[in-house]
């Protein structure tokens, strides 16, 4: 391995003195290149250059400076293979331990494989470089991007943002190249690196998001199946832009809610907005419920699974308190919350999931000439009489189920005397025959002849 | 107060040095009578179990012992099931009542001192027990049948008529739909489930201490597994049936084998069994009962 210590003493060696082994041990014509350069070899002009300075020219002010600092001869650094001369050694590092090798073949397929290194590395044109170049400004040409990640939470996440998500700068791809950070089927192991991370996460106060995304459905869309359409992190959050889902032009703020899911779930999208849950919220209504408030925002699982028919319930229930407390009344709550069953009606079995109507409109499953089909959907045989039922009766209150409620108070009033009397009854007997044993003996009471 | 003072003690021997004295059995409960008592207790105990996890599907052990054993659908099944069972057994109990009655034309079915229907007697027993309980008068002789033995019959007659009428509504209800009009399935299942609540809660602490836990027949009365109590027993519990019968001679028809050992002690076993089931079923229901209201 060659540091760059190693190479400056190459450079300030005596040119007989100088020995290519002893830094690149066995790539002797690499070697050659910096010999060339000192010795002013005619060189093909560079086309991807910046510079358009002729190599004639750029060697006659690598002298000029190489007078101008005599302890320190410059050499002018032409081409990437100039460059590449030292820097192709993948292991390369710099005086703080830094890899600052490039694995030339990748980079020259990569994205940016037609720039010169100078092109982004501006303050480098010749050797002996400083220890540490200046950053590379990507938004000299992504403007666009560096503009929209300035305002986003990720703007001041880290020293190089650009490179947390992009990862290695010299092996960028476009974002539908497998072998990119940012393929579709890659972000969110790319987001994950930071949002995977539960000590990062406590520090920002955020959810640890990665785990639960990637037990979702859309994470095992992306993982198992390899789905490029399914919803992964930049679906729902944007890429450059990120914004917090407080701020109103976030595509995860409430009121966006609808439009994001809807930008896949587009069907979906309009049952919810004719419903009344969408239409409260395209009123301004923020109480009512948007596709995250049901399904979660990252742990979003398969509505059919056990599980969500289980958490789901509890969710309307937030809003709809007195609608879960009766529910919780009938058998099609019992049968659920014991556990192993869970096929029996739950809120949008017989509401609709996404187009809530009331049972005023006539398209609602729950309007009076539907309640036969939708019943009828477990209930074969449901007939009109068996839908006069009702599934959130409460016998605890005499103004809506005056029927339930006196029934109830008459089973309870018989309840209560009867245990009552009997009671009484029963403890006295008790005592009696008590007193009756201490006053006859062990034996009993029932010697009495 | 007065007849029992004159109570001549037997001497205080350990029951088990006691010699063993040929007792005389006489027969009280037939075996198919019996077996109904088995039938309908185990089967009870099971629509309990079964019942009052699904009465409390919010309370935390009621959750925990429904997923234990496999969730609702085992409950329900093993709920239908016990349910089965118990109807077969009210129907062989109902028609067992029309052949006596109709076919074999048994007296005293229906009225008089072997009757299960209540008659004014039982309602003199009853206030004249209260008022032994206080120290206000004498302990009161009963016949075949005491009022509160009446009252445990018809009691549960009456909740296996109710509560198993609203349970099958429940079960087939789109069938019973094209009888009973819609809110009446709503007041199934509350009738089913408090007039179950009454059932538990008086057989689990009622009938539990009036018949087997109360101090003269502590810990359990044996003949209703054994069918055969002592004379001794007999001429003290039913004071009446004994003297009736002796009177008209027909003591000695009824005159039956000791009960065999391995026998009284599977009873026993059986029937604590039961007894601790019921209990626990009691306690739990009562801090259900108490924790949801």
């Amino acid at each position: 391995m060659k540091t760059i210590s190693s190479v400056r003493m190459y450079f300030h060696s005596t040119p007989a003195a100088r020995n290519p082994e002893a830094i690149c041990s066995g790539d002797a014509s690499r070697m050659l290149v910096f010999e060339r350069l000192l010795t002013g070899v005619e060189r093909q002009p560079n086309g991807f250059s910046a510079s358009k300075l002729g190599s004639r020219r750029r060697m006659l002010l690598g002298a000029l400076l190489a007078l101008m600092l005599p302890a320190l001869p410059r050499v002018m650094l032409a081409k990437d293979a100039d460059c590449l001369s030292c820097h192709a050694d993948k292991t390369m590092q710099d005086a703080s331990g830094k890899n600052v090798g490039v694995d030339a073949n990748l980079f020259h397929s990569s994205i940016h494989g037609s720039l010169a290194c100078s092109d982004c590395h501006t303050d480098i044109h010749d050797y002996p470089h400083p220890d540490h170049p200046a950053a590379v400004q990507c938004e000299t040409c992504h403007a666009d991007e560096a503009k929209g990640l300035t305002g986003s939470v990720h703007a001041k996440a880290s020293a190089q943002p650009c490179l947390s998500c992009h990862g290695n700068p010299h092996t960028i791809f476009t974002k539908d190249d497998p072998r990119s950070a940012v393929y579709p089927l890659n972000i969110p192991k790319t987001c994950g690196t930071c949002h995977g991370n539960r000590a990062l996460a406590q520090k920002y106060g955020l959810q640890n998001v990665y785990s639960v995304y990637m037990d979702s459905i859309h994470g095992y869309a992306v993982s198992k199946e390899g789905l490029l359409v399914a919803a992964n992190c930049m679906s729902c959050h944007g890429s450059h832009h990120i914004l917090s889902h407080k701020d109103p032009q976030s595509p995860t703020y409430k009121a966006n809610i609808p439009n994001t899911c809807g930008s896949c779930h587009g069907g979906v999208k309009a049952e919810y907005m004719s419903g009344v849950h969408g239409k409260q919220v395209a009123a301004g209504n923020m109480k009512a419920p948007v596709c995250t408030d049901c399904h979660t925002a990252h742990a979003i699982l398969q509505p059919t699974l056990a599980s969500f028919r289980m958490q789901s319930t509890p969710i309307c229930g937030s809003c709809h308190k007195e609608k879960l407390a009766t529910y919780r009344d009938t058998f099609h709550s019992q049968l659920g919350l014991l556990g192993g069953y869970v096929q029996t009606a739950r809120c949008w079995d017989c509401h609709g999931a996404h187009e809530v109507l009331p049972a005023s409109d006539p398209r609602s499953p729950i309007a009076q000439a539907n309640l036969v089909k939708t019943c009828g959907k477990c209930h074969a045989g449901a007939n009109a009489r068996f839908v006069q039922y009702q599934p959130h009766a409460n016998p605890r209150n005499r103004r809506l189920s005056p029927a339930l409620y006196y029934i109830r108070t008459f089973m309870n009033l018989l309840l209560w005397s009867v245990l009552g009397f009997f009671s009484l009854h029963t403890l006295l007997w008790f005592l009696r025959s008590k007193y009756e044993q201490r006053k006859n003996g062990p034996t009993g009471e029932e010697k009495h002849d | 107060m007065t007849e029992q003072t004159e109570t001549v003690l037997e001497p205080e021997i350990a029951p088990a040095m006691q010699p063993e004295k040929e007792e005389k059995y006489y027969l009280r409960f037939t075996l198919p009578q019996r077996y109904l008592h088995a039938v309908l207790f185990t089967s009870f105990l099971g629509l309990a179990a079964s019942g009052l996890p699904m009465r409390f599907s919010e309370n935390a052990p009621a959750r925990f012992v429904a997923r234990a054993v496999g969730g609702f659908g085992a409950i329900l099944f093993f709920h239908k099931f016990c349910a089965i069972v118990l109807t077969l057994a009210f129907l062989y109990h109902v028609k067992d009542i029309i052949t006596r009655a109709a076919v074999n034309k048994e007296k005293g079915m229906f009225w008089g001192p072997t009757s299960m229907v209540a008659n004014w007697k039982d309602v003199k027993d009853l206030v004249g027990h209260l008022r032994w309980f206080v120290g206000l008068g004498p302990k009161p002789q009963f016949d075949r049948y005491a009022y509160w033995e009446k009252f445990d019959y018809w009691a549960v007659f009456w909740g296996m008529v109710v509560i198993g009428f609203s349970g099958y509504a429940m079960w087939f209800a789109p069938f019973f739909a094209k009888f009973l009009p819609g809110w009446a399935l709503n007041a199934v299942l509350v009738i089913h489930g408090e007039e179950a609540l009454l059932a538990i809660l008086f057989i689990f602490s009622i009938h539990f201490v009036n018949t087997h836990l109360r101090p003269g027949s502590f810990p359990m009365d044996m003949v209703i597994f054994t069918g055969k109590e002592t004379e001794e027993e007999f001429r003290k519990k039913r004071t009446l049936e004994y003297e009736r019968l002796a009177r008209q001679g027909k003591l000695e028809a009824k005159v039956a084998d000791r009960p065999v050992y391995w026998w009284v002690n599977f009873a026993r076993v059986v029937g604590f069994t039961a007894i601790l089931i019921g209990l626990t079923l009691l306690v739990l229901t009562l801090i259900a009962y108490f924790g949801t209201v």
